[in-house]
């Protein structure tokens, strides 16, 4: 009895308090106006593909996809409000991706020769040849069949 | 432990409160924070995972651009962009369904579960109509890929036979989730309706993204009908130019119409053979020409990568997909609740880095 009025109590100071134990529900505004930054953001990066702009393009659409990026894991994944730890551990991966692809394009003219483009026939290019040949073939036998009865 | 910090009782682990707290764990909290920490941990993981495929993507982009160039065109960045949206709405339904764990709203976190479901099976719906489109005109992988300057092969117009088999798993999905919803309706279980309703419209989206996909596509293969016959027209003009480079992209967009619209013109060979004789005339200064690309395994080599990304992604909405009906299943037994909120929290994380990655793909592969 006297354990069950302790939690009791506890749950009372929870719903007075609104606090959620170590809980952090988002507000909905917060979350409706972050999905429709992402929305805005998706229609600026279709919009900005349509402009010829070169090798900026490129920059230009990681650029708008990393603040897209940013958003989510900043608001949807919470880490605003997570413990550092939480986030140095997810952010660290991005110095590992930077070094794996940094090193690999640096060393791409070593194996330059291993990665070029190699001539291959398409085989709907073969079969189309092979196809008029047969037809050719088919033909010639058509008539030397038709010979044949007459 | 000191029973005055204690106030879960004598039993030490508190089951009555706290049934799903494990027992080497102190409290709640400690349990959700070691969880989140081996979630964050996994996604690291993930992170890793994908970027030796984002590694391929920029080696081979960076030594052949114009294969890039070339193949992108053959995407339908409309489809991706809804299907962006999509993924985006699915997020925003997910970080809700998280907020409505911790406040403890059941009917709450099984919307917001099944409207994420929803989402990701109107992706797939959506992806296999793009996918069977372009296995029905050869843009496949390296090696089995086939030149797009060649006629195509005749097929019956209508709807591509890939999709029908791929829709196969999904209608039988929609048969037997309708069987036991109207099992759960007729014998009055109200919670097993609450899983099976949500399952059966589950897979009904399927079926919606499969039907916006191919709207989507035949309303594109309309315009460029239309389009085809001044194309044809403005490149024989624009040979007369010295503007290799504008050429080529007037060829690029007159060769996407003459595929796109496929279906009408897929019987009708000398079109193709019109567009294959003024193609092979095309020379870029200094450029391969898209013969040379389209021949060369280059373009084979972007589907490859096309594929793989887009399919392992495809694969992780799937095992989404998964945790996400076990969750819909603990949601309508009331496990969730401002202390043990951490599956719905986990499985968010997961569902948030696959949107994530899609963000990036999108742009890198449709957008070029």
């Amino acid at each position: 009895m006297e354990l069950n009025a302790i939690d009791m109590s506890d749950h009372a100071t929870h719903a007075v308090n609104e606090h959620h134990g170590f809980a952090h529900p988002a507000p909905v505004w917060q979350l409706l106006a972050v999905f429709f930054a992402l929305i805005v953001l998706t229609f600026l990066t279709v919009l900005q593909s349509t402009f010829e702009l070169g090798n900026l393009e490129l920059g230009l659409s990681l650029f708008i996809a990393t603040i897209k990026a940013a958003l989510v894991i900043m608001f949807f994944m919470h880490m605003l409000h997570d413990k550092p730890l939480n986030a140095i551990v997810f952010l660290s991966s991005f110095i590992f991706v930077a070094l794996f692809l940094g090193f690999t394009l640096m060393d791409a003219g070593a194996y330059r020769d291993s990665i070029e483009l190699k001539e291959v026939d398409s085989p709907r290019a073969v079969r189309a040849t092979e196809t008029e040949h047969s037809a050719e073939a088919e033909a010639t036998a058509g008539d030397a069949a038709a010979e044949e009865v007459h | 432990m000191s029973h005055s910090s204690d106030t879960h009782g004598h039993d030490g682990h508190g089951h009555d409160h706290m049934p799903f707290q494990a027992h080497h764990f102190d409290d709640p909290e400690q349990q959700f924070d070691s969880g989140k920490l081996g979630m964050w941990l996994f996604l690291v993981t993930e992170v890793l995972f994908f970027s030796g495929m984002f590694c391929a993507y920029a080696l081979y982009r960076s030594r052949n651009p114009e294969v890039w160039q070339f193949s992108s065109q053959y995407l339908n960045a409309t489809l991706g962009a809804f299907n962006t949206g999509v993924l985006l709405f699915s997020s925003l339904s997910m970080a809700w369904g998280v907020r409505c764990a911790q406040l403890r709203q059941r009917t709450g976190l099984v919307v917001s579960l099944a409207v994420t479901l929803g989402c990701a099976s109107i992706f797939l719906g959506v992806k296999a109509v793009e996918y069977t489109h372009k296995w029905d005109i050869g843009l496949l992988p390296a090696g089995t890929y086939e030149s797009q300057f060649a006629p195509l092969p005749e097929h019956g117009s209508g709807l591509s036979p890939w999709l029908i088999n791929l829709s196969i798993v999904p209608a039988l999905f929609v048969v037997g989730f309708a069987i036991w919803y109207v099992v759960t309706m007729v014998k009055g279980q109200k919670r097993e309706s609450e899983v099976s309703g949500p399952m059966l419209v589950t897979a009904l989206c399927y079926f919606v993204g499969v039907g916006v996909g191919l709207a989507f596509q035949n309303a594109e293969a309309k315009d460029h009908g239309s389009e085809h016959s001044v194309a044809a027209v403005s490149t024989d003009a624009e040979h007369m130019d010295d503007h290799g480079a504008h050429d080529s992209e007037s060829l690029d967009k007159h060769d996407e119409a003459s595929h796109e619209g496929d279906d009408r013109h897929a019987g009708d060979p000398t079109l193709a053979l019109v567009s294959t004789s003024v193609r092979h005339d095309v020379v870029v200064p200094g450029a391969p020409t898209l013969a040379e690309i389209d021949q060369r395994g280059g373009a084979g080599l972007f589907f490859s990568i096309y594929y793989c990304m887009t399919g392992v992604h495809a694969i992780h909405i799937l095992g989404g997909m998964v945790v996400l009906t076990w969750l819909l299943v603990r949601a309508t037994k009331d496990h969730f609740n401002e202390q043990y909120f951490g599956p719905v929290d986990y499985v968010g994380l997961y569902w948030h880095l696959v949107d994530l990655i899609w963000i990036y793909l999108f742009p890198l592969l449709y957008l070029i």
